[in-house]
């Protein structure tokens, strides 16, 4: 039997954040180590606890919607129309088609925003710094969009229940036409800086595998899915907002890695250029909100709605009591569910991977802590 | 083979560098030096509040309807106002807003009737104490006079 001597009791305990940028918020993770090997992580979420689906509780359903924003923050607008469909479900009062392509555009455009700010930072913890200025660039452009459009940038309260509150700017049509055309060779050039450098791929290949059994085990949706090889995507699979009427198609890889999910992720951007080009070429006229009522009260009843949102499935489910206010609001956050992943992906790796396991989940911790 | 030419000449990094490289021309600066030079904002800007006054007759707009109070999903606007005996209407004595708890989400703003409650392209709202946020009637129908500089 052999006794333990010194150097094989050499568990080392480690606190990584909440204050470190790699955790791309509050996230502290606890970390055990043997040397620089992980053989566990803690996380201990709740930095950025808010209560806001006991905000709802004491709020009338128009007047929560600016709450919503507040969650994902960097994918504003996804939220704000997971809300707004739950209760337009509960309401029976779907929008008009012109505000549904107008919410297209606008999501998808989010959906890119969302994802350069996942790739500027992700690239920018594995150490490669160029990516990020570039990134912030085009960002900027989808901003200004929405700044254009509802007068906000990041929380942007753009949708309403029932439809939108604003009518298109002059000049909407061209802004967006001229990003899409921007936005095409910018991902070239993102693909030229990073998918054949070899630093990246050797930090990225084979790093923080996840199968698409244990996807499916830990509920695990988005493009981490997707790069496990499962063709899942909600805007197909359950179509929301009148996206069964564009032509797109889902990508996925086989490997689960991290380079895959980054390389899912690339061509979801160029996937969502393509959604916009369709949406923007033929906004249908007509009135943008249906006809709500003064006070919003839905009928007694339960809904759950579920939106494919940049980071996975966002879902609402919505409770009503007949009166003005909801019952509950639960949020299904897909950065919250995702990063269960976590200690299954880091188990082995070693401690500079894991800033890119991190990095490839995407979290908000808005949206974990919630 | 084509692989091992790659790693040999370096040509991801010499395509890495040549990106840098094309963006390197001064036409293609992106950052604004703010305090010199101001962005412009949109039309439809959320920013500072204000009261608007009838441009003729420099009167309030505001007809103390108090919806702007009830839609705000903080409940940070309190507008205090007394019934004229002789006219029947009432009128606007004071008008509290309290930026410091607003998230500019622009509900005040389409509930009013009459246009009077407006949110601004005025951003630079930062002031030295937390009462200082806290906007009366005066503040609200002149705005903020942020200090200005050139450069
Ligand atoms: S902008 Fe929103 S939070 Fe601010 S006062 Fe108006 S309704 Fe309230
Ligand atoms: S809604 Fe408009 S008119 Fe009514 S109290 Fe507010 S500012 Fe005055």
């Amino acid at each position: 039997m052999a006794t333990q001597t010194f150097l094989d009791a050499n568990e080392l305990v480690l606190n990584m954040g909440p204050q470190h940028p790699s955790t791309h918020g509050v996230l502290r993770v606890i970390l055990n180590l043997d040397g620089e090997k992980i053989l566990g992580t803690d996380c201990v979420i709740g930095y950025l606890h808010r209560g806001v689906e006991k905000i709802a509780e004491n709020r009338t359903y128009p007047m929560f919607t600016p709450y919503v924003d507040r969650m994902d923050y960097v994918a504003s607008i996804s939220n704000g129309l997971g809300y707004c469909l739950a209760v337009e479900k509960l309401m029976n009062l779907p929008a008009p088609p012109r505000a549904e392509a107008v919410r297209v555009i606008l999501t998808e455009l989010n959906r890119i925003a969302s994802h350069l700010v996942w790739l500027g930072t992700h690239a920018l913890d594995i150490g490669a710094i160029t990516p990020l200025f570039y990134t912030m660039r085009e960002r900027e452009e989808a901003l200004k969009i929405f700044e254009n459009y509802c007068g906000a940038r990041l929380t942007t309260h753009a949708f309403r229940i029932g439809g939108l509150q604003y009518e298109t700017y002059d000049g909407f049509e061209e802004q967006v036409k001229a990003f899409c055309d921007a936005m095409e060779p910018r991902i070239d050039e993102y693909e030229t800086l990073l998918t054949g450098n070899r630093i990246w791929i050797d930090r990225l290949k084979g790093i923080g595998i996840l199968t698409a059994a244990e996807c499916k085990q830990y509920g695990v949706t988005g493009p981490m899915l997707r790069a496990a090889g499962v063709k899942w995507d909600l805007r197909k699979a359950f179509p929301y907002s009148g996206y069964e009427k564009y032509e797109f198609d889902i990508p996925t890889r086989e490997n689960a890695d991290t380079y895959d999910r980054y390389i899912v992720r690339m061509q979801e951007m160029r996937q969502s250029v393509r959604i916009v080009r369709q949406a923007v070429a033929n906004i249908p006229d007509g009135p943008i909100i249906a006809k709500v009522p003064k006070v919003v009260k839905p009928v007694p009843g339960e809904v759950y709605v579920s939106i494919e949102a940049p980071k996975g499935e966002l879902g609402y489910y919505v409770v009503s009591d007949g009166t003005n206010q909801p019952y509950r609001v639960r949020v299904r956050p897909p950065s919250f569910i995702n990063l269960q992943s976590l200690e299954k992906m880091a188990k082995g790796a070693l401690i500079a991977d894991i800033v890119a396991i991190i990095g490839t989940i995407d979290i908000v911790l808005g949206e974990v802590d919630r | 083979m084509r692989k091992l030419l790659r790693t040999i000449f370096l040509v991801d990094l010499a395509q890495g560098l040549w990106v840098t490289f094309r963006s390197q021309s001064t036409k293609n600066i992106y950052t604004e030096q703010y305090p010199a030079e101001r962005p412009k904002v949109a039309e439809r800007y959320r920013g500072a509040p204000r009261l608007n006054n009838n441009p003729d007759t420099g009167e309030t707009l505001c007809i103390c309807c108090d919806l702007c109070g009830f839609a705000c999903p903080e409940q940070l606007i309190v507008v205090s106002s007394v019934r004229n005996p002789e006219t029947r209407r009432k009128e606007l004595t004071n008008f509290t807003y309290d930026v410091s708890r607003c998230m500019f989400c622009g509900l005040c703003e389409d509930a009013c009737p009459v246009d009077c409650l407006e949110l601004t392209q005025d951003f630079e709202i930062a002031q030295y104490s937390r009462e200082g946020l806290i906007w009366d009637r005066q503040m609200l129908e002149e705005g903020p006079k942020p200090t200005q500089y050139s450069s």
